[in-house]
């Protein structure tokens, strides 16, 4: 696979506040790659800078190889799904979604045509006559999405596309995406500060933090093996676990994250603990527990029996769930 | 229930009272114009006439005055509209360090009496040596109509989301390409009902045109310099009339206008 994406030491800088600073990464045609993180992290500005709508302080990006610092946003292969969708209010869905056909000189009946294919693709067919205000949420980014994608871009980026709909109708949109993606074939960016939402639907993630790239990897990766005490932390509520006690439980005297879903009870071995809290789900229990002193949580089954709060329990996990990290940051 | 069926109709009255109160004295304008008495304003009117019409046609100073208020008013508006467009475009775009003051600024105009406004003017064009002619009668005009198109583009600008010129450029369109297709389009309905309050306000603008004119008339102040004259007086009432009639139908124009394009523009949150 070629590449897509390549930023090399990228920078955007507010006058002292650093929005990225020195950026690298590398995104493969045909992926589908999230940039996750917290708000103000610099991953919408990292979208922004491939759209075009910024231009690096420092740093060089590549487009397909091809060098994207000053090639205004109309000149790009890209198109955007904003958080707000921008539908032009003052045009219908079908003259939305024809609007890029528009300006670039397709003779209408096709563009029509092909913008009523765009529809169709976002299962929308039959709504073009519709203004944007008279459509739901869920319709309104359908239309974005099928406006973006009439121009057959080579990358579509995505800014929080899901944030505005409610829980059901996120998961469904979810699944669409993935399935656009598939039957697409192009690159998809995807920014988002939903953990679950990156996991799930990406190939790769890449984390931010404080206008840096912390890790970049596979969900599987990231989740199993977080770099850093804020990657364990911020993928899935890990315990985060200091290195006295690390090295105590007789692994290197380094930071380390343990899963919760990882630690079971157990009558023998492990370790002495004292429930603190337990608060069942329904599909699982969580549970709190005190170890000498260090608060650990974690996952049972639903099935197993709840422990009582004060009780004395012992808990343990299998070495290799514990995971070295390379910082405590 | 007694109670509640009588006040709905008491109100009904002193609705129509107001009302009546509001338009009465308009009719009675109209009716003037087509009196026999031309010295005083007689009630009722010994006689009608329709001979007012075409002594009114036929005096070349009211087509000298009407002239000199087109003019005065159409360049205010498109001095306006570009000045307040752009000025709102500013604004309600970008920050920038002052830019609440400039926004007071702007408005300032408006809230200040026209008299002041109209001694500042003078005494400015006095010290820059400027003789008075139409176009100092022109940016005294600007200076109020500026911010009627300001305020009105002001709104829609901050009504509209700001990423539809990204999404715009995003979609392949350049500057001009996106200032044809989105941004005027977006926020023409409410240059339309600006420029013609401008417009209006320009045309019957008494106060700052006395200070910034030299030896020429508008329309109003035609009819002020009339008023006090004995003879032929209906004539005033005709062109009373008739320039009723003619800014009524815009303004009613103006008016669906905007009221359709703010369903549009409301519509697009």
């Amino acid at each position: 696979m070629s590449t897509a994406l390549q930023f090399a030491g990228v920078s955007r800088h507010y006058g002292a506040v650093k929005a990225l600073d020195q950026v690298d990464l590398e995104v493969k045609e045909g992926e589908f790659f999230a940039m996750l993180g917290p708000s103000g992290s610099g991953k919408t500005t990292c979208l922004r800078l491939v759209a075009g709508f910024e231009q690096p302080t420092a740093g060089h990006i590549e487009i397909f190889g091809e060098t994207a610092e000053g090639v205004p946003p109309f000149r790009r292969n890209v198109n955007t799904v904003f958080q707000d969708y921008a539908l032009f209010p003052h045009l219908n869905v079908l003259d939305n979604v024809a609007y890029g056909l528009m300006i670039r000189g397709v003779e209408k009946s096709e563009r029509y045509r092909s913008a009523e294919q765009a529809l169709e693709l976002v299962a929308l067919s039959g709504l073009g006559k519709r203004r944007a205000g008279e459509l739901s949420g869920g319709q309104r980014q359908r239309v974005a999405l099928a406006r973006a994608l009439v121009n057959k871009p080579r990358v579509l980026l995505l800014d929080e596309p899901l944030g505005a709909l409610d829980l059901k109708l996120r998961e469904q949109m979810q699944e669409e995406l993935k399935n656009l993606h598939r039957q697409l074939g192009i690159t998809f960016i995807f920014v988002t500060h939903d953990q679950n939402e990156a996991l799930s639907m990406a190939d790769r993630v890449a984390l931010f933090k404080d206008g840096r790239v912390v890790q970049v990897g596979t969900p599987q990766e990231i989740y199993r093996q977080p770099n850093s005490r804020f990657v364990a932390d911020f993928v899935g509520s890990s315990n985060v676990l200091p290195p006295d006690f690390v090295a105590a439980v007789g692994g290197a005297s380094r930071w380390a994250s343990l899963r919760p879903e990882s630690i079971y009870l157990t009558r023998e071995g492990g370790h002495a603990a004292s429930v603190v809290a337990a608060s069942f789900l329904g599909g699982s229990t969580r549970l709190a527990v005190d170890v000498s002193g260090l608060r650990i949580n974690l996952m049972l089954p639903s099935a197993a029996e709840i422990p009582a709060v004060g009780e004395s329990v012992r808990i343990d996990w299998k070495p290799a769930d514990m995971h070295l990290m390379e910082s405590g940051a | 229930m007694h109670s509640d069926q009588r006040a709905p109709i008491a109100l009904k009255i002193a609705a129509g009272a107001g009302l009546l109160f509001l338009h009465l004295p308009i009719l009675l304008i109209f009716v003037y114009a087509f009196t026999t008495e031309e010295r005083s304003y007689q009630w009722p009117p010994p006689g009608l006439t329709t001979k007012w019409l075409a002594v009114t046609w036929n005096r070349p100073d009211i087509w000298e005055a009407l002239a000199l208020s087109v003019k005065v008013a159409s360049i205010s508006t498109l001095i306006a509209l570009l000045l307040g467009t752009l000025c709102a475009a500013a604004v309600s775009r970008s920050k920038f360090f002052g830019r609440e003051a400039i926004s007071l600024m702007v408005i300032l105009p408006i809230a200040l009496p026209g008299i002041v406004t109209g001694i500042a003017l003078r005494s400015a064009f006095n010290l820059a040596d400027i003789p008075f002619s139409t176009w100092t009668i022109i940016l005294g005009h600007a200076t109020f109509c500026v911010v009627v198109v300001y305020n009105n583009a002001v709104a829609r600008f901050r009504r509209s989301s700001a990423s539809l010129i990204e999404a715009s450029m995003d979609l392949g369109a350049d500057g001009f390409q996106t200032l044809r297709y989105v941004v005027l389009p977006n926020i023409a309905t409410a240059l339309l009902a600006g420029g013609m309050l401008a417009f209006a306000l320009s045309f019957d603008e008494v106060i700052v045109t006395t200070f910034t004119a030299g030896q020429q008339q508008t329309l109003p102040i035609w009819m002020l310099e009339e008023l006090v004259r004995p003879r032929q007086r209906p004539v005033t009432n005709v062109v009373a009339m008739v320039v009723v009639l003619v800014t009524f139908l815009p303004i009613l124009g103006a008016f669906y206008l905007t009221r359709d394009g703010d369903q549009i523009a409301g519509s697009g949150k």
